[in-house]
């Protein structure tokens, strides 16, 4: 207590920001302290790097040979199966952000952050900034496993970029509904299952392991309109150079765009409304 | 000066459950005020209220003359908060724990780095301050927590039941604390389901039941009610107690001599006046009785909640923290031995 005289100068030569300036710092702080936490979270690692790589490689080598020969002549199983894994590794790891949230929830964190003077969409900006940057690096550890077995930009390292852009941008857009999840439930084991469950059917029928024809005609319906298959198909055209036969540039990426425009319309203001009742 | 927290009946429901049902109370600036009650008596609920967690139903509450709903940022300028379970990112060490909170308070990274290691030095972590949170004891963790909530120097201080689950040596040290950050002119909420807690720290005590003040006073003046502290002495036989009662009738000034024929049990109100204590055990072995045993009986909040509620607390109690060896908590018989 003998320092008493210090804390007091301290206290008077700090100021917060305010307005957008307030927003940003403290979300930036929020989004740091999340990236923290991904190299101490042992699970998190594995989900984030281990398992798609894991993935690659299965589909690669088991399904490979069956699944090559449903493709059109001339296009790898590798070509396909790298965007398209890429859209499920993403998708799939949004979910961490629904357990995330949950544990602060549980833990009491977010009732310390809650109790600072910090703006209010800080903790969810935060984690939101930090889960892209997170989706980034699993996008770009795909990429390179995907040189290994045969993966190639060959519509140039652009379109590869962009390629993993609308990845990412699809990824954040699903971590908002995930931080709806993350609120809503009790506790995070709750969030594993809540988050997790519906991303096997969401993912699964769609066109990132199998070419949608080869589905029951009723599966088709949902396939050929689910957004992870739209995506999908974006990324493996990013992925080439060249759009489907039959469609445009536009036509493939418009609804794309509208899905994940639309998504984090609904989903982000949903989220940052019930963190302030919470 | 008018008080730094004032309360004006305020209500708060969670669905049938009255958590606060009409509760005032005032804390003056640099005081400790201990709001005492059993589990799911409102204490919390009210702590979370003033610290702009929860909106009241109705009612009114100023800290520092800000409305917690109206002007609920600046309320959180000037105070601190320590839950009942340490509210830290356990993931980070302590230090960037500390320094995560003086960014988020508007420090540079200098000067949040610095009054990290004042407070990590004040709070005894300088050794852990790189260690993660996780492996931190108990009573480490409670540290850390404080010095997380006193990173902006706040002025008022809720402390949420902040020595639940503790062993006795980190709750003193607590205690050690929060009587350093009073002298520094820190107001103290103190949350407790411990007599003796309430005792050691507050100035005042607000009683609360079932979302409703139901006494109010200092720790003496809440004792009082109970009849304080009383010496317990047993013996073998009903003729060595009647003898001893022979001898101790001089000692009891104000007639409170009990004698329990069936326990052999002899109780004299001693009060805090322990020397009267030792000079009654002393003129029994003057006598020539030697008791088998003999203890100081203090009080237990079950005591002063049948005193004053005329019920007890069973009722009350749901999923409480483990008893603490030596503190005053609901259902204990609440003994203190004088002679092991």
């Amino acid at each position: 207590m003998s320092d008493t005289a210090t804390v007091s100068t301290e206290t008077a030569t700090y100021r917060r920001p305010s307005g957008l300036n307030a927003i940003y710092q403290d979300s930036r702080v929020i989004a740091w302290r999340n990236l923290v936490h991904l190299p101490r979270t042992p699970q998190l690692v594995i989900f984030t790097l281990i398992q798609p790589i894991m993935f690659v490689l299965l589909f690669t080598y088991v399904f490979g040979g069956a699944i090559g020969k449903a493709l059109p002549p001339g296009v790898s199983y590798a070509q396909f199966l790298i965007p398209g894994i890429m859209v499920q590794t993403l998708v799939f790891g949004t979910s961490a952000t629904a357990v995330g949230l949950a544990e602060d929830l549980q833990n009491g964190i977010i009732d310390r952050f809650r109790s600072l003077p910090i703006s209010r969409s800080a903790v969810l900006n935060g984690r939101i900034l930090a889960d892209m940057i997170r989706l980034t690096a699993v996008a770009t550890v795909l990429v390179v496993i995907g040189y290994v077995v045969g993966f190639r930009f060959q519509g140039g390292l652009g379109l590869g970029l962009l390629m993993i852009l609308v990845a990412v941008a699809f990824g954040t857009s699903m971590c908002w509904i995930m931080t709806n999840i993350g609120m809503r439930v009790k506790d995070a084991e709750t969030a594993q299952t809540a988050g997790f469950v519906w991303l096997f059917p969401l993912t699964f029928i769609s066109s990132v392991f199998t070419p949608v024809y080869t589905m029951p005609a009723w599966l088709q319906v949902f396939a050929r309109n689910n957004p992870v298959t739209l995506v999908a198909n974006l990324l493996r055209a990013l992925s080439v150079g060249e759009v489907l036969p039959g469609s445009t540039w536009v036509s493939m990426s418009l609804p794309v765009f509208l899905w994940i425009v639309g998504i984090t319309a609904v989903a982000a203001p949903l989220a940052v409304n019930r963190y302030r009742q919470a | 000066m008018p008080p730094i927290i004032e309360v004006e009946n305020l209500h708060k429901s969670f669905g049938d459950t009255h958590a606060l049902a009409g509760v005032s109370f005032q804390v003056e600036r640099g005081s400790v005020l201990g709001l005492l009650g059993p589990n799911g008596a409102g204490k919390t609920t009210a702590v979370r209220v003033l610290a702009t967690l929860l909106a009241p139903d109705q009612g009114t509450a100023r800290v520092g003359g800000l409305d917690v709903s109206t002007q609920a940022n600046a309320v959180r300028s000037i105070i601190g908060l320590t839950g009942q379970y340490a509210a830290v990112d356990e993931k980070l060490t302590g230090a960037e724990n500390l320094r995560m909170v003086g960014r988020l308070l508007g420090m540079s990274s200098t000067q949040a780095r610095s009054r990290a290691t004042v407070l990590l030095e004040r709070f005894d972590l300088t050794d852990a301050a790189d260690r993660q949170v996780t492996t931190y004891s108990g009573g480490m963790r409670r540290r850390v927590d404080l010095a997380v909530s006193l990173v902006g120097s706040p002025e008022v201080l809720f402390l949420d039941e902040p020595t639940t689950g503790l062993d006795p040596a980190s709750r003193s040290e607590l205690w050690a604390i929060t009587r350093e950050l009073v002298a520094d002119g820190t107001t103290v909420l103190l949350t407790t389901q411990y007599l003796d807690e309430a005792d050691e720290l507050a100035d005042r005590i607000v009683v609360i039941d079932q979302g409703q003040v139901i006494e109010e006073g200092t720790a003496d003046e809440l004792k009082d009610r109970t009849g304080g502290r009383s010496l317990e002495i047993e013996f073998e036989t009903t003729a060595e107690l009647a003898s001893a009662a022979a001898v101790l009738r001089p000692f009891s000034a104000k007639g409170e001599l009990q004698q329990n024929e069936q326990d052999c049990l002899l109780s004299l109100s001693v009060d805090s006046d322990t020397a009267l204590a030792v000079r009654a055990i002393a003129a029994l072995t003057d006598a020539g009785l030697s008791p088998a045993d003999f203890r100081l009986h203090r009080p237990s909040l079950d005591d002063v909640f049948m005193a004053l509620t005329g019920h007890g607390t069973e009722t009350e109690e749901q999923e409480g923290p483990d008893s603490i060896p030596g503190n005053a908590k609901f259902g204990d018989t609440n003994t203190e031995a004088m002679n092991s």
